[in-house]
């Protein structure tokens, strides 16, 4: 059962929601993107229907809105250090069933890994929901269907933009603010049923591919600026970052910030030993956890295959292509 | 409320022993009882948060043996008895004791690899009945590396002490080589029923345990320590994972036949 609501009747549903929520979703700026007269599609407070921009990928995902790229942990003052205020308001965030089920990649790893829950993940995420809404289209380097991750559930409302309309499907509590319209047509979500692109993830993966020179094709390539971590809507790795500020050293704070393993750096400990010094391996690396090792102990797939790191590698590494190319390397090897 | 797990609890520094020129080893005031092997993230506000076993531990007090490698630990050998530091933990499994209950146990410990095992060596000075026999085997770079020389030399009273350095300096008598080239000594007859537990850099762990499993000791009776770039120590950072391992929350001590797979 859905609403079909026209886009100003939406509109009322979003200003009656903005009574409880901040409505957060994929924005268009102007001119802001990276070549020039090319639009940013990023995320962004919205007010109304109108700034939703759902023609077009996001640069970003929304794991920024639960997982911002610099976080402060602690301020610190002399000897003394206090958490941030931190109340966040309760928010709405809309975005892609690819960046959707990266969310439960997130929550995996931040509230279920190890013995300790993330208090700082918990607090905005169970402070957010999430309105998905369907792609008319599949975009370029998109391969969701073949991660499977191109339909979903669990979401507290989904939505297909039909032309003037819009098919709705809020989740129980999120229906009294549709209240006044008819909830009266017997018809489903509809998500996209197919890429351009299409991958076949190879089973049997195992530390005997790491040896591969396979590989060394992305040693060459890589430079190793961690795009595509900084884009993917699951990488979860960060950095503990202790900073003084400038115009008082007693004062300071504790951050966490993303971290990308393909970026120098990663492994260093003091006394100078690291690992993966090459990209090739930082590549492998990234990959086996992507389609192999996230699954080995979480039972799914990392990867959700909305291919942003194609969109933004600047050496023009192909994810999707990797994964192909590293089908046939193990159809031959076995 | 949800419990932060990355919130610090000062602890003040009791004494500060200093056991080489760059390794110190600081005495902390804390109510921390770590296992032998676990390791706590201290650090110092404003300048940085780092991983460091605990080199002994006992009720009221842990130390932690540090040396002067980077900014944060260049900061560290600045302070003083009585300043504070911040520490959060234990984190991490240790090495599984009573799998050395009544067994000839070998440890084998390369530079600051000595640190995670001291305290399980000390405990082990008090309680000597726990296995049947211990032989230490210590390496070090230079006679001038060498920690925790006191306790050494007690050690040498209860248990069978190997200690020799890659490269001899004017004065040292003892052994010249490099850890791998006296595992033979260490191991002795009757070997394949000893325990090891190896802790050292990278290589050295490799080679070292190369060399006991060449002397017919099983690989599942061997157990290594890890070290990593833990950034946060409860699994969520990311800097310490292997395939699908996580070093914080499954090592940093590890059986030798579960750290073979481990491939960076």
């Amino acid at each position: 059962m859905a609403y079909i609501l026209t886009h100003a009747e939406f509109d009322t549903v979003l200003q009656r929601l903005k009574q409880d929520y901040i409505l957060i979703g994929p924005v268009r700026k102007k001119n802001k993107g990276k070549f020039s007269d090319a639009d940013l599609i990023t995320y962004g407070q919205i007010e109304s229907l109108s700034d939703l921009e759902t023609n077009g990928k996001s640069q970003f995902s929304a794991k920024e809105t639960i997982f911002p790229p610099s976080q402060t942990l602690f301020y610190f003052t002399e000897d003394e250090y206090r958490e941030p205020k931190f109340e966040p308001q309760k928010r709405i965030v809309f975005l892609r069933a690819c960046d959707f089920n990266a969310i439960k990649r997130l929550d995996l790893l931040f509230l279920e890994n190890g013995q300790f829950v993330d208090a700082y993940y918990k607090r905005l995420r169970e402070k957010t929901h999430f309105f998905v809404f369907g792609c008319e289209k599949s975009y370029e380097n998109c391969f969701c269907v073949s991660t499977g991750t191109n339909q979903c559930e669990g979401y507290d409302a989904f939505l297909n933009f039909k032309g003037e309309k819009i098919n709705l499907f809020p989740s129980e509590p999120f229906k009294r603010y549709f209240a006044g319209y008819e909830e009266n047509e017997d018809i489903l979500p509809q998500f996209i049923e197919r890429n351009h692109i299409q991958v076949d993830i190879p089973e049997g993966l195992s530390t005997k591919i790491y040896d591969h020179p396979y590989w060394d094709q992305y040693g060459k390539r890589c430079i190793g600026c961690g795009r595509c971590n900084f884009s993917c809507p699951t990488c979860t790795c960060f950095t503990m970052q202790d900073i003084f500020y400038r115009d008082n050293k007693n004062a300071g704070e504790r951050r966490r910030v993303w971290a990308s393993c393909q970026v120098d750096g990663f492994t260093d400990m003091a006394g100078g030993h690291s690992y993966r010094k090459q990209q090739g391996e930082r590549m492998r690396f990234k990959v086996m956890h992507k389609i192999h090792d996230f699954a080995k102990r979480f039972n799914m797939h990392m990867c959700v295959g909305c291919g942003r790191c194609d969109d933004v590698c600047p050496e023009y590494i192909s994810f999707s292509q990797c994964i192909s190319g590293l089908k046939g390397v193990v159809a031959h090897d076995n | 409320m949800i419990t932060n797990p990355y919130l610090p609890q000062p602890a003040e520094i009791i004494s500060i022993t200093k056991e080489t020129t760059t390794d110190y080893t600081f005495r902390l005031k804390t109510d921390i009882q770590p296992d032998f092997g676990q390791f706590v993230e201290v650090s110092i506000p404003k300048v940085g948060e780092a991983p460091i076993s605990v080199s002994n531990a006992q009720p009221g007090w842990i130390e932690l043996t540090i040396r002067r490698v980077g900014h944060l630990t260049n900061e560290l050998h600045e302070l003083k008895p009585g300043d504070l530091l911040f520490i959060r933990g234990p984190y991490g499994k240790g090495f599984p004791k009573e799998q050395y209950r009544d067994k000839s146990l070998i440890i084998a410990a390369g530079g600051t690899g000595l640190a995670p095992v001291r305290n399980l060596i000390n405990y082990y000075y008090q309680h000597p009945g726990e296995v049947r026999q211990l032989s230490l085997l210590m390496g070090f770079k230079t006679p001038e590396d060498i920690l925790f020389k006191e306790d050494i030399e007690k050690w040498r009273s209860k248990f069978q002490v190997l200690l020799t350095v890659d490269k001899e300096s004017p004065g040292w008598s003892g052994h010249v080589g490099l850890i791998t080239n006296f595992v033979k000594d260490a191991v002795g007859e009757n070997s394949s029923a000893s325990r090891v537990i190896i802790v050292g850099p990278p290589l050295m762990m490799k080679f070292t345990s190369q060399e006991f499993i060449k002397y017919n000791i099983p690989e599942e009776n061997i157990w290594l320590s890890f070290e990593r770039k833990m950034c946060c120590g409860i699994g969520k950072c990311g800097h310490c994972r292997i395939n699908d391992t996580y070093v914080c929350l499954e090592g940093p001590v590890f059986p030798y036949i579960t750290a073979k797979n481990l491939l960076d």
